[in-house]
C-alpha cells in the first residue's frame, strides 16, 4: 500500500494523504531557536568551562537532533510529511503578509537532519581541534550563529525568512573565515566572501520581489500552487525572476563565476570549512533552486537551459583548478565548487531527486573529507601538501576515513557517492542533456584523478614535514568515523527502482506538498550509464596513481609536472581574480573618487554656507535688532515710566485741600458724563 | 408753575425767608475772617434748615438737628477752636491765596446739581400735611427696619468715643506710664 | 412749595461747603464746611421723603443717620487736630504736607 502510494506520488503527482507530523512538527521550531540560545549562553557563560562555550552548541544540535531525526523516521514510515507553522509579524496592504516560522515537509526534513547530524559531528570535532586555538569562545558563538541561520533558513516557509536565513549565514560565514584576523589575507578573505554573495544577493532579493509580489503571496506552498495553475501574472515575471534567483543561488552556492570566493574562503578553520563550506551553507542555493523548482518547471522553463550551463561549466573547469593546488583544503574546495555545478545542473535540468540526493551523499564525505584535512593539518601544522606525505603510517584513523571519503567523492560503488552521480547523469540523460551528460562523466574522471592526487601526496611517499606527526585525538578522530559510515551507506536508500519495505526510499520522502513536481526518477539502473560514471572514475583513479602515487621519489618532481598552456592557466585560476578585481577597481574607483568631490566641495560647501549665513545672521539679529532695536525699546519704556512718574509725582502735593479738589471735580465729570449726557 | 404762581404763595414766603438765612449763614461759615464767626454762622445756618425741616413736617429730626447739632456739635467746634489757639478775632491768613479754582469749582457744582434737579423735577410739588411725621412712625421704622443700622450706628459712636479718646490722650512716657500706675 | 426749591438751596449750601473747604486754611473750619454739606445732604434727604411720604419714614430715619454719623466724625476729627497741634503748634493745613513727593 505504502508502495502504490509511493509510485502515485512520484509518477503522477497525484494528491497524497500528507501526515501532520503531531506534537513533534509543531514544536520542531525549537531546532530554529536553540542555536541563538546557544549563543547567548556561549557569550555569558562559555568562559569559565573547559571548552570555552562549546558544550552549548554540541548540546543545543544534539537536542535539535533529536527531532530532526524523529521527523525523519516518521517521515520514511509514516507517509510524508506536509504541515508549517507560522507567525504573523506584520502586514504589506491587505494581502503581502511577513510571516516567520517553521516547515516541516520532506525536503525541509531532509535538511534539517542534514545539519543538525554534520553539525553536531562537527561541533564535536572541533571541541578537539579548536582547543588551546584563540578567541574560541567567539568561534563557537559564531559557529551557533550560523547553525541557527542555517536552520532558520532551511526551515523558511517563505521568501522572506529565508533570504533572513541566508544573511545570517553570510554574517557566520564572514565572522568565521575572518576568525585568525591578525592575518590580513584572512580578513580580505572575508570581505571577499561576503562581497560576493552581496553581488548574488542583490538578485536574489529583487527576484524574490518579484515573484512574490506578482501573486502578493512570498510562501512556498502558493508559489508551487501558482506555478503549477500556471498563473499569469507569476508567469509573466517567471523567466526574469527566476534568473535573478538563480544568480543569487550562484552566489551562496559557488557557481561559476561568483565561485571565487570559495578557495579563499579555506582561511577560517577548518570546522568552518567542514560546515559551512561543504555541507551546509554553500548548499543554500541548491535548496532555493528547489523549493524553485516548480516554478522553473512550469513557467520559466527557457531559464533552466543557462542554469544548466553554467552548472555545466562550473563542474568542470573548477574541477580542473584542483589538479594544480598545494593546499589540501584548497583541492577540497575546488572540489567542493565542482560538486556544486553537478547539484545545480542536475535540478536545474529537472532532476529534482538526483540534485538532492547529490546534496545529501556530498554533506557527509565531503564534511568527512574536510575533518580529515584538519586532523592532517593539525598534526602537520601546516595547509601545504607539499609538507605532507607518508602520513599513512602516523595517523592510520584519518588515512582509511579520508580514503573512504574520497572514494565516495569519486564515485566508486557502492559507495554513497556512486549513486548519487549516477542519478544525476540518468537525470541529465533523460532530459536529453547529452553533450552535459558527457561533461558530466569527464568530471568525474577529473575529480578521482585530483583525489587521487590529494591521497597519493598527504599519505603516501615520504613525509617532508619536520618532526614526527601523530594521530589526532578521539575527539577528531570519532566523528571521522561517524561521518564514514553514512557515506558508505547512505547511497543504498534511493537506489532507483527499490523501495525498502516499510521505509520508501529517499525520492519518495522528499515529496513536498500535493502538486506535481515534474520530476524523473529513474524506474531501473541504466547499466550502461552507471558503467561510463565508474569507468571514468576509475580511470581517473589509475591515471592519477600512476602519475602521483607510484614512486616515492619522484613524486616532488612529478608534481612539479606542467601541461603547458592550461597549467598557468589553473595556476592563476583562469584569471578571474583579477577581472573582479578589475571590474570592481574600474567602476568604483572614479565612483567613489567623484562621490568624494561631491562630499568635499558640494556637501561640505553647502554646510559651511549655512554655518556663515547662520553666524552673519545671528550677528545681524543680536548688533541690530536686540541691542538697538529691542534694547532700544526697553530703555525706551523706562525712559517713558520714569518721565510719567517724575510728571506724575507732582500731583503728590500732600496738601489734602488740593486732593479734595480734585476729588470735587472728578464728581463733577462724572455726574455729568453719566448722568446728563447718557 | 411759574414764579408769579410761586411768590403767591404765603409758604414761600416763609421759605424764601428761612432759605435766605441759611444760605447767608453758610455764606459766612465759607468766606467769614474771623473764626468764632464762621462758627456761629454754622449755628445760624443749623437754625434755618431746622426750620426747613419743620415746613417738611419732620419736626423730631428738626429737633435732634438743633439738639444735637448746634448743641453738641458746634459746641465741640468751639472747644477745637479755644485748644488749637486760633486767633480769635480778625483773621487775615485764614483763607488761601488761591481763590479762583475752588470758587470755579463751587459754582460749577452749584450748577450741575441745582439744573440737573430743576430739570428732574422741575414741577414736583411737596404737599402741605396737615400732620408731621410722628415720632411714632420713625421709632417703629428705627427698631423695626432699620435696626441693624441703628445698631451698627451706636458702633459707630462707640468707635468714635474711644477712638477720640485713644488719639487725643496726652502719651506718657513709660517711666512716667509705671509712676502713675505704681500710685 | 415745589421740591426743586428745597432741592437748589441744599445744591448751593452744598456748594458752599465745598468752597468752604477748597478754600481755608484751618482745619477746623475745614471740618465745619464738611458739616455744611451734611447738612445739606439732610436737607435734600427730608426734602425728598416728604414728596415720597415711604410708610417707615425712610428718609428721616437716614437724616437721623446722617447727624449721628456726623457727630462722631466731628468728635474724632477733633481729636486729630488736637493732636496735630501737639505735634506741630499750629493747625494750618498748608503746614501738612509731609506725605508729598
Amino acid at each position: 500500500m505504502l508502495h502504490k502510494l509511493a509510485v502515485l506520488a512520484t509518477e503522477e503527482g497525484g494528491v497524497v494523504h500528507a501526515g501532520d507530523g503531531g506534537w513533534w512538527a509543531d514544536t520542531a521550531g525549537i531546532m530554529l531557536v536553540l542555536p541563538f540560545v546557544a549563543f547567548l549562553l556561549i557569550l555569558f557563560f562559555g568562559k569559565r568551562l573547559k571548552y570555552q562555550g562549546g558544550e552549548f552548541a554540541v548540546g543545543a544540535l544534539a537536542i535539535g537532533l533529536v527531532w530532526a531525526t524523529v521527523l525523519f523516521v516518521m517521515n520514511m514510515t509514516g507517509g510524508v510529511l506536509d504541515h508549517s507553522n507560522t507567525f504573523e509579524i506584520a502586514r504589506i496592504g491587505s494581502d503581502i503578509v511577513f510571516e516567520l516560522g517553521w516547515m516541516v515537509d520532506g525536503l525541509s526534513i531532509m535538511m534539517y537532519f542534514l545539519v543538525n547530524f554534520v553539525g553536531l559531528v562537527v561541533f564535536i570535532y572541533a571541541l578537539g581541534y579548536m582547543e588551546g586555538d584563540i578567541r574560541v569562545n567567539t568561534f563557537f558563538a559564531s559557529f551557533s550563529i550560523f547553525a541557527g541561520a542555517m536552520l532558520v533558513l532551511v526551515g523558511a516557509p517563505n521568501l522572506i525568512q529565508m533570504i533572513i536565513g541566508w544573511e545570517g549565514v553570510g554574517l557566520a560565514s564572514y565572522l568565521l573565515i575572518g576568525h585568525y584576523w591578525e592575518d590580513l589575507d584572512n580578513v580580505k578573505a572575508g570581505n571577499k566572501a561576503f562581497m560576493t554573495n552581496k553581488v548574488a544577493d542583490v538578485g536574489l532579493i529583487l527576484g524574490a520581489i518579484l515573484v512574490g509580489v506578482a501573486i502578493g503571496n512570498f510562501d512556498f506552498a502558493a508559489l508551487s500552487e501558482a506555478a503549477v495553475g500556471q498563473n499569469a501574472e507569476l508567469g509573466a515575471v517567471a523567466f526574469v525572476g527566476g534568473l535573478l534567483l538563480f544568480f543569487g543561488a550562484m552566489g551562496k552556492s559557488a557557481q561559476f563565476p561568483l565561485h571565487i570566493w570559495l578557495p579563499d574562503a579555506m582561511a577560517g578553520p577548518t570546522p568552518v570549512s567542514a560546515l559551512m563550506h561543504a555541507a551546509t551553507m554553500v548548499t543554500a542555493g541548491i535548496y532555493l533552486m528547489a523549493r524553485m523548482f516548480p516554478l522553473f518547471q512550469n513557467l520559466a522553463q527557457d531559464a533552466r537551459v543557462y542554469m544548466v550551463a553554467i552548472g555545466a561549466i562550473t563542474l568542470f573547469a573548477i574541477g580542473l583548478l584542483a589538479l594544480v593546488a598545494d593546499d589540501i583544503k584548497k583541492v577540497l574546495a575546488y572540489s567542493t565548487v565542482s560538486q556544486l555545478g553537478y547539484m545545480m545542473t542536475a535540478v536545474a535540468a529537472g532532476g529534482y531527486t538526483a540534485g538532492l540526493f547529490h546534496l545529501f551523499t556530498h554533506a557527509f564525505f565531503k564534511a568527512l573529507l574536510f575533518l580529515g584535512a584538519g586532523s592532517v593539518i593539525h598534526a602537520v601544522h601546516s595547509n601545504n601538501m607539499s609538507d605532507m606525505g607518508g602520513l599513512r603510517k602516523y595517523m592510520p584513523t584519518t588515512y582509511w576515513t579520508f580514503v573512504v571519503g574520497s572514494l565516495a567523492l569519486a564515485g566508486i560503488v557502492p559507495l554513497s557517492g556512486f549513486w548519487s552521480k549516477d542519478e544525476i547523469l540518468a537525470t541529465l540523460g533523460h532530459e536529453g542533456y547529452t553533450a552535459v551528460m558527457w561533461i558530466a562523466i569527464a568530471g568525474a574522471f577529473v575529480t578521482a584523478f585530483y583525489m587521487t592526487r590529494a591521497v597519493a601526496l598527504t599519505f603516501f611517499g615520504e613525509f617532508k614535514g619536520h618532526g614526527e606527526p601523530h594521530e589526532s585525538p578521539k575527539l577528531m578522530t570519532r566523528p571521522l568515523v561517524a561521518l564514514a559510515i553514512p557515506s558508505i551507506f547512505f547511497g543504498l536508500l534511493n537506489i532507483p527502482g527499490v523501495s525498502i519495505p516499510g521505509i520508501g526510499n529517499f525520492t519518495e520522502w522528499l515529496s513536498v506538498r500535493v502538486v506535481e513536481m515534474g520530476d524523473h526518477h529513474a524506474e531501473a539502473i541504466n547499466f550502461g550509464l552507471a558503467a561510463a560514471g565508474l569507468g571514468a572514475a576509475l580511470l581517473g583513479i589509475a591515471l592519477g596513481w600512476m602519475i602521483w602515487g607510484e614512486d616515492k621519489k619522484t613524486q616532488e618532481e612529478r608534481d612539479s609536472l606542467e601541461i603547458p598552456v592550461l597549467y598557468p592557466l589553473l595556476r592563476r585560476k583562469y584569471y578571474l581574480d583579477d577581472a573582479a578585481l578589475g571590474i570592481v577597481g574600474a567602476t568604483m574607483g572614479p565612483l567613489a573618487r567623484s562621490v568624494d568631490w561631491i562630499n568635499t566641495y558640494v556637501i561640505d560647501g553647502i554646510v559651511n554656507a549655512a554655518g556663515a549665513l547662520t553666524r552673519g545672521l545671528g550677528g545681524f539679529v543680536y548688533g541690530i535688532l536686540d541691542q538697538r532695536g529691542v534694547d532700544g525699546f526697553v530703555n525706551g519704556l523706562s525712559v517713558v515710566a520714569d518721565g510719567a512718574g517724575a510728571g506724575l509725582r507732582k500731583l503728590q502735593t500732600g496738601r489734602v485741600q488740593q486732593y479734595a479738589a480734585f476729588f470735587v471735580v472728578g464728581a463733577i465729570v462724572l455726574a455729568v458724563v453719566f448722568v446728563i449726557l447718557i | 408753575m411759574s414764579f408769579v404762581d410761586w411768590i403767591s404763595e404765603p409758604v414761600n414766603w416763609v421759605f424764601l425767608a428761612i432759605g435766605i438765612v441759611v444760605l447767608f449763614s453758610g455764606f459766612k461759615v465759607a468766606t467769614s475772617q474771623n473764626v468764632v464767626h464762621s462758627a456761629l454762622a454754622l449755628v445760624g445756618a443749623l437754625a434755618g434748615s431746622a426750620g426747613l425741616f419743620l415746613m417738611l413736617s419732620a419736626e423730631f429730626v428738626a429737633w435732634v438737628l438743633v439738639l444735637v447739632y448746634i448743641g453738641a456739635v458746634v459746641v465741640l467746634f468751639l472747644f477745637g477752636i479755644m485748644i488749637t489757639r486760633a486767633p480769635t478775632g480778625f483773621d487775615e491768613g485764614l483763607d488761601s491765596d488761591k481763590k479762583a479754582v475752588p470758587a470755579v469749582i463751587a459754582v460749577s457744582l452749584f450748577a450741575l446739581l441745582s439744573l440737573s434737579s430743576v430739570a428732574a423735577f422741575g414741577d414736583t410739588p411737596v404737599e402741605m400735611v396737615g400732620e408731621p411725621t410722628t415720632t411714632e412712625t420713625l421709632a417703629q421704622a428705627l427698631l423695626g427696619r432699620f435696626v441693624i443700622p441703628f445698631e451698627v450706628v451706636s458702633f459707630v459712636l462707640l468707635a468714635a468715643l474711644i477712638g477720640s479718646i485713644t488719639i487725643a490722650r496726652r502719651d506718657l512716657s513709660p517711666l512716667e506710664e509705671e509712676e502713675r500706675s505704681s500710685v | 412749595m415745589l421740591l426743586s426749591q428745597f432741592l437748589i438751596v441744599s445744591s448751593a449750601l452744598f456748594s458752599l461747603g465745598v468752597y468752604g473747604l477748597l478754600v481755608r486754611r484751618n482745619i477746623v473750619l475745614i471740618l465745619l464746611s464738611v458739616e455744611l454739606m451734611l447738612n445739606a445732604v439732610n436737607i435734600n434727604l427730608i426734602a425728598f421723603e416728604s414728596v415720597i411720604r415711604s410708610a417707615d419714614a425712610t428718609g428721616q430715619v437716614f437724616a437721623i443717620f446722617v447727624i449721628t454719623v456726623a457727630a462722631a466724625e466731628v468728635g474724632i476729627g477733633l481729636a486729630i487736630v488736637l493732636m496735630i497741634f501737639r505735634n506741630r503748634r499750629s493747625a494750618n493745613v498748608d503746614e501738612l504736607n509731609l506725605m508729598r513727593w
